[in-house]
């Protein structure tokens, strides 16, 4: 799960991480007093859940509240193009409103997961406000990597010895050392999967500050961390993933035209990866679990026929331990109340194959049956290539 | 003969009273596995499915015997129940739950250094070896006794595989699930490693997908050591990046855990790498056929 720049920022304030003094606003009313309270020069962030703000234009200066409340005008409601967001942009709804770091240095910080070592691992470079992909190709040797041990933690001497190598006074040096030891505390605690500061900066004085507070978190641990769960913000999130998260699907929007929904997903992957091959394009990709029962699937249905891009739709079913009839019987239900216009071919293999393709048969609904996985993909395909006509 | 199960292993159930645990030992029975009991923590002493229940998997182990261990429990107690496992000395531990923490998991491995027991999982459909046991969840009646061994890091896409294969007439030694979570017990290389060891394996069929590097790894100890012939399928290759295709670990970012890195690594090892999934088998026997073994894989 993500969140907010604005809502990592207060989580590293509670860990005692220095952060700039900042004010959330959604409204450009709002950036105006936010403006006010900071003394007139201001940051103005776009809050959207992707990178690379800066260079898309998310990230304004304002040298007092007017043109603070103008350039938030500007920016609540428009749509942000990223490297990471794709095409399609995000909205800008959020704002945060932060004073101007007095820039000396910049570093950049990071804990995540290294999965290959499985344990965590501290990142670190005299190099920050740029991105760390950028720089892993231009600068190698200026990242240092810190492997920590999940059981005895992360020691002050592995620190000692990433930091003693860089040119950098004693007190910035304690300072960064500091703000480590309270980020991976905040990484355990939370069950973080990326604690990220870009830049980390120090002043003329020697204060060194988080100027930008990124978190993720691991979807599995949010059971234990209801504070966290709070802070979901479902609008960054596109509308049909949502509505699937509340039948316990696995949805991922794609922009193609053949909806698939299957079990298991490795096949789901699978069967995205052989429409493509037979000329087609997939919709999405769509777990519907191990369990799929008659809710289930008709909830499936909905959320595969709510895409106006959707041409046709593929069922790719290995019935292992769940038995093809019972499947049958809740794709017939679900397709009766959904009321599909578009091809419909189901592919069922597995325990009580030939009664569930009896079920299909006998339910008066155009499906067309596919006795494998490449006769399923072949038939859609070919049915959407004849649709697009 | 197979690898790490076979029809005398005995199990036992961890979490058999829940909903999950008690279905799948049904199923377990049924085709011959020797389940000797079950853990619930507070229904010691009681019966489920005419099987000894008990409160600790140490009491379960010294009275009915445990050559293996099946985790059924909810993610939340999942890490606990495979270190009380790997505490009480169980050989083989297979973890079916899916959505434990990475973290949880990644304290588990470093709690299983230098202990004997090997974990298969988490998220994993467990491990079969036709006509003798199954551990898991992975049907039965799809699988055929033979010289093939299957290893997968996804279920439905495994039972996809075996389906082929038994189709084209072609046998399984033993089929095993690793899982689909980024940290896991036993990897891709290990169970390689077991079948080039294992005198009933002739060939095995290896499916990955997106996300991580096991299966780069695998195909440097191919390249290495491996004597027997592979084949592979690597799902994926049409998944946007940067996002998590259900799997915990399947995800890519920037240019790693790609499925073309995959492909183009398992090729380079000698593996026939199937271009779309419904030619796993197809693969397989163009593998055998290279190695000559095609006959003998029929037997």
């Amino acid at each position: 799960m993500n969140i907010h720049e604005y809502q990592a920022s207060n989580l590293f304030r509670e860990y005692g991480i220095p952060v700039p003094e900042g004010y959330l606003a959604e409204t450009p009313e709002e950036a105006r007093e936010a403006s006010k309270m900071l003394g007139g020069r201001c940051v103005i962030k776009a809050q959207i859940h992707s990178g690379g703000r800066g260079k898309a234009g998310g990230v304004k200066l304002a040298s007092d509240p007017d043109e603070a409340a103008r350039l938030a005008e500007g920016l609540l409601g428009s749509i942000l193009v990223t490297k990471q967001t794709g095409s399609k942009g995000k909205t800008v709804r959020k704002l945060f409103v932060t004073e101007c770091a007095d820039i000396e240095r910049e570093f950049y910080f990071s804990i995540t997961m290294d999965i290959r070592k499985e344990c965590p691992v501290l990142i670190f470079s005299s190099d920050g406000g740029t991105e760390i992909e950028e720089l892993a190709k231009t600068a190698p040797e200026k990242i240092g990597r810190m492997h920590i041990d999940p059981v005895f933690g992360l020691m002050d001497y592995q620190l000692r010895y990433m930091l003693d190598r860089l040119d950098l006074e004693k007190d910035i040096r304690d300072r960064i050392t500091d703000i480590a030891l309270r980020a991976y505390r905040l990484f355990r605690e939370k069950d973080c999967s990326l604690v990220e500061i870009n830049p980390l900066i120090a002043d003329r004085n020697g204060n060194v500050t988080a100027v930008d507070a990124k978190i993720n978190f691991d979807d599995n641990a949010l059971f234990r961390h209801p504070d966290i769960r709070l802070l979901r913000d479902e609008l960054e999130e596109e509308e049909r993933e949502r509505e699937a998260g509340r039948y316990d699907l696995n949805y991922i929007q794609l922009d193609g035209d053949i909806a698939c929904m299957v079990n298991g997903a490795g096949l789901a992957m699978a069967t995205m990866d052989i429409i493509k091959a037979f000329g087609g394009s997939p919709a999405n990709f769509l777990d519907v679990g191990g369990s799929a029962t008659k809710e289930k699937i008709e909830g499936a249905f909905r959320i595969l026929l709510s895409d106006p891009n959707v041409k046709g739709i593929f069922v790719n079913i290995f019935g292992g331990i769940m038995k093809c009839d019972i499947i049958a019987g809740g794709i017939v239900d679900a397709a009766k109340s959904t009321s599909i216009e578009v091809p419909l071919v189901v592919r069922l293999t597995g325990t009580h194959e030939e009664e569930g393709k009896k079920i299909l048969a006998g339910s008066g609904l155009a499906i067309i049956s596919a006795e494998d996985l490449a006769d399923g993909a072949r038939k859609i395909c070919r049915l959407v290539e004849e649709a697009r006509k | 003969m197979s690898i790490w199960i076979a029809k005398d292993t005995r199990v036992i159930v961890q979490g058999i009273t829940g909903g999950q645990g008690r279905f799948h030992t049904e199923q377990m029975l049924s085709y011959g596995t020797k389940v000797t009991g079950g853990v619930t923590p507070g229904k010691g002493g009681t019966e489920c499915l005419s099987l000894p229940v008990f409160d600790t998997v140490r009491e379960a182990k010294e009275k009915v015997g445990a050559d293996a261990s099946v985790i059924f429990v909810p993610p939340r107690f999942a890490a606990s129940s495979i270190m009380e496992a790997v505490d009480a000395g169980i050989p083989l531990i297979v973890c079916i739950t899916e959505g434990i923490p990475v973290q949880d998991m990644m304290t588990v491995k470093r709690y299983m250094e230098g202990k004997q027991s090997r974990l298969i999982g988490p998220n994993c459909p467990g491990l079969i070896t036709p006509d003798g046991c199954k551990i898991g969840i992975l049907p039965g009646s799809i699988c055929k006794k033979g010289h093939v061994g299957v290893i997968s890091r996804s279920g439905t896409l495994t039972y996809e595989a075996v389906d082929q294969l038994t189709k084209l007439g072609i046998g399984q030694s033993t089929a095993v699930g690793i899982g689909g979570d980024p940290i896991r017990g036993t990897g891709f290389t290990d169970v390689l490693k077991a079948f080039d060891e294992d005198p009933d394996t002739l060939a095995v069929v290896m499916i990955g997908e997106i996300g991580g590097s096991g299966e780069e790894e695998a195909a440097e100890w191919i390249k290495a050591n491996m004597k027997k012939p592979v084949a592979a399928f690597i799902a994926g290759r049409t998944a946007p990046p940067g996002r998590r295709m259900g799997h915990a670990g399947a995800i890519t970012s920037g240019n790693t855990g790609t499925a073309e890195g995959k492909i183009a690594a398992l090729r380079s090892c000698g593996a026939v790498v199937a271009e779309t999934p419904d030619r796993i088998g197809e693969a397989l026997l163009m593998a055998a056929k290279r190695a000559g073994i095609l006959e003998e894989l029929r037997r």
